[in-house]
């Protein structure tokens, strides 16, 4: 079940350094979590799909586990500067923003005012010494570190990170953007952000989480974000990912919602040589929603795995799971949608898509939606598909005079814009549209040519 | 315009047309009729360059130029226009993005500059009027969901936008109720003009009570066996298929 890997010594290293520059007016609890993750690590390691180990069944962290990659400690920020990131990743002036790069914490890019308007949002440290009570009570508390090793590593590792905390009976005007940016630099580095959000009662928040990287950098991204949902609280929940072809990215999401509380998603993932998205939802009491969607893309050798779970624990929960996939040359990508409602949960409902469009031979999705049924008065459905762009569509936008290339790229803009046309958050929903219809152009050349 | 000469095509090695000759000019209204299987649908995707349709023999010209060469976009921006007996769901591409696509590559081809917004709204909503069809519908992704009254509609539709030299019909009257088979045959009246021709590839003599076609042809077992002016359709309704098979069938033993 553990990777054999070269790294794991430069790992406990690092972590030796990393502890001893830590500020010794740190609270014993958060020293003691971050213990219990590299013990965690320590046993678990890198997770390999052996041994019925159904969870990485197919993704293979190998490549990962053998590179060596050094923490990045200071916040250095060489080479990214606030033009080349809006060049990368989504943006809008209004927007209230966190911006790590590297993993730590930028106060210059990030937003001046990140309290006051109905939320308190601050870099984690701070918030672990000016506001201990809300980060003890949650940190760790979703995320196991007993789970696996990823998770394990990130927690051992903890420092800056986003941490949100809406109040009951508020909603913050404006949407929350936290911004992770890798410059990697000369050597292969490894960060591992960490979020926690809390949305109190009644309450509202919209926040995106982007993932992006500086072209050709090479890095690794391990990132875990906690998500709370209280009692009547709506959360609108983006991840962005637009890793650089080179970097590894591992992100967990943790989300467990309280009575009547929902929670709405979408995941967009492209770039990176392995990525790995793997969201749980708890619904853990009556009346929770979620809305999980996805896009992921693929081309090259890249390899994106999505694996959702959902825990439906109580009566009259809800979940809806559409996941659409495009994938080129020879890439591959995992769908993995687990929906376990528990024998208390009646009256629940539960439903799972997975759809993909192949534009090569040579690309594979292994795609596997499960139920695991324990209540008897539920509705429950779930479904894959993957096939090629039709040659009945392609044939009929000819006789239009359309070629080959733009009937190409409107098909799999088509595909896609499902998804995308469903992004509430406007900005973020444009980028999407200006940076698809220039990708899949590129890629409807490319699948032509082949 | 269009002269098709001994035409000979297979489909999935199955000879379907077995030498047909046709001539079609500006100006000229065809109807093309035959009970099913004799060929008409094999006829109208052949001109347009359907690739599972092999020409083994014969020529097709455009304006003089063999079309056989030429992929089934360049048809198209030729001025080459097919309604599909059953057009197909592009799902999430939407109408007036594709016809704008589709325009435009037609105006890229001559030469001409693309259309702005504003110059392509005018024609789309000229068109949308003209045709009848509802504009809410219009902004659904090209036929996704739509009734097959609709999806005939829809087609009507990229014609009138598109205003091609030569249209082909392929069954567009089939299927559909008095008022929607009326604005078929207002579309092709209304585009009737001396610089552009139409073929109607029809099984029934319905819509030839509102248009009234210049030259209509029996197409039996793969070859064009009697042609006539409109009064040959009438007849055609009165006698049946089985007739026009026997007076063939005479002619080749005499």
């Amino acid at each position: 079940m553990r990777q054999p890997a070269a790294s794991y010594d430069r790992y406990e290293q690092d972590h030796a350094t990393f502890e001893r520059r830590l500020s010794p007016n740190e609270p014993a609890w958060l020293r003691g979590l971050r213990r219990r993750g590299l013990e965690a690590f320590s046993s678990l390691g890198f997770p390999t799909g052996t041994r019925g180990n159904e969870r990485w069944k197919y993704t293979n962290v190998g490549p990962l586990a053998r590179t060596t990659f050094g923490y990045a400690s200071a916040a250095n920020g060489s080479g990214a500067n606030e033009s080349i990131i809006r060049d990368i990743a989504p943006w809008h002036e209004d927007w209230t923003r966190l911006v790590f790069i590297d993993g730590s914490f930028s106060p210059a890019l990030s937003s001046r005012q990140t309290g006051g308007k109905g939320m308190h949002v601050a870099n984690l440290p701070d918030a672990v010494s000016r506001n201990g009570v809300a980060p003890e009570e949650h940190l760790g508390q979703y995320a196991d570190v007993g789970e696996d090793g990823f998770t394990a590593l990130n927690t051992a590792f903890m420092q800056d990170g986003a941490f949100v905390n809406v109040p009951d009976e508020t909603s913050p005007g404006a949407p929350l953007h936290l911004l992770f940016v890798s410059t990697g630099r000369d050597a292969p580095t490894v960060s591992h952000p960490r979020s926690l959000i809390v949305v109190g009662r009644n309450s509202r928040l919209t926040v995106l989480e982007s993932y992006v990287g500086l072209p050709g950098a090479s890095y690794f991204t391990n990132a875990v974000a906690e998500i709370v949902g209280k009692e009547g609280s709506e959360i609108e929940h983006h991840r962005y990912m637009m890793e650089s072809p080179s970097a590894f990215h591992i992100g967990a999401t943790r989300v467990t919602l309280e009575r009547d509380s929902s929670y709405v998603s979408t995941g967009m993932a492209k770039g990176a040589r392995i990525a790995r998205n793997d969201l749980s939802v708890l619904l853990d009491a009556p009346g929770s929603s979620c809305d999980l969607k996805g896009l992921y893309f693929t081309s090259g050798s890249q390899h994106i795995d999505n694996h959702i779970d959902i825990d439906h624990a109580k009566p009259n929960s809800s979940s809806n799971q559409f996941f659409k996939g495009i994938l080129a040359d020879r890439s591959r990508a995992v769908f993995s949608g687990r929906v376990l409602v528990r024998k208390d949960a009646q009256k629940s409902f539960a439903r799972q898509s997975d759809k993909n469009l192949l534009l090569s031979q040579g690309a594979r999705i292994n795609t596997k939606p499960s139920l695991e049924i324990f209540a008897d008065d539920v509705q429950c459905f779930h479904g894959a598909t993957a096939g090629a762009v039709a040659e009945e569509a392609l044939f009929y936008m000819k006789s239009r005079g359309l070629d080959e290339d733009t009937a190409r790229r409107l098909l799999i803009a088509g595909f896609a814009g499902e998804i995308i046309d469903s992004i509430q958050l406007g900005p973020l929903r444009e980028h999407m549209e200006r940076m698809f219809s220039r990708d899949a152009s590129e890629i409807g050349v490319l699948a032509a040519a082949s | 315009m269009l002269e098709i000469r001994n035409l000979y095509v297979s489909v999935a090695g199955t000879e379907i047309l077995r030498g047909l000759d046709l001539s079609v000019k500006a100006g000229e209204v065809h109807a093309i009729m035959g009970p099913n299987g004799s060929g008409k649908s094999t006829l109208a995707n052949t001109i347009v360059g359907r690739p599972e349709f092999n020409v083994t023999d014969g020529d097709i010209l455009f304006e003089g130029e063999s079309l056989l060469d030429k992929m089934p976009d360049r048809r198209a921006v030729l001025g080459i226009f097919l309604a599909f007996q059953y057009p197909v769901e592009l799902p999430g591409v939407r109408n007036r993005q594709f016809l704008k696509a589709a325009l435009d590559a037609a105006r890229t081809y001559r030469g001409e500059e693309e259309l702005n917004v504003r110059q392509f709204d005018t024609i789309y909503k000229a068109a949308v009027e003209k045709v009848g069809i509802d504009a809410e519908l219009m902004k659904r992704s090209v036929n996704e969901g739509f009734s097959g009254g609709e999806k005939k509609r829809s087609e009507m539709l990229q014609l009138a936008v598109l205003d091609p030299k030569l249209a082909v019909l392929d069954e567009t009257d089939s299927g559909l109720d008095i008022d929607a088979l009326r604005r078929v045959a207002d579309g092709v009246n209304q585009r009737r003009r001396p610089d552009n021709a139409t073929i109607l590839v029809t099984h029934y003599q319905r819509i030839l009570s509102y248009v009234v076609p210049d030259y209509v042809h029996v197409l039996l077992d793969g070859r064009i066996v009697r042609s006539g002016g409109r009064e040959l359709a009438a007849e055609l309704e009165a006698k049946g298929y089985e007739w026009v098979k026997e007076s063939a069938d005479e002619k080749a033993a005499v």
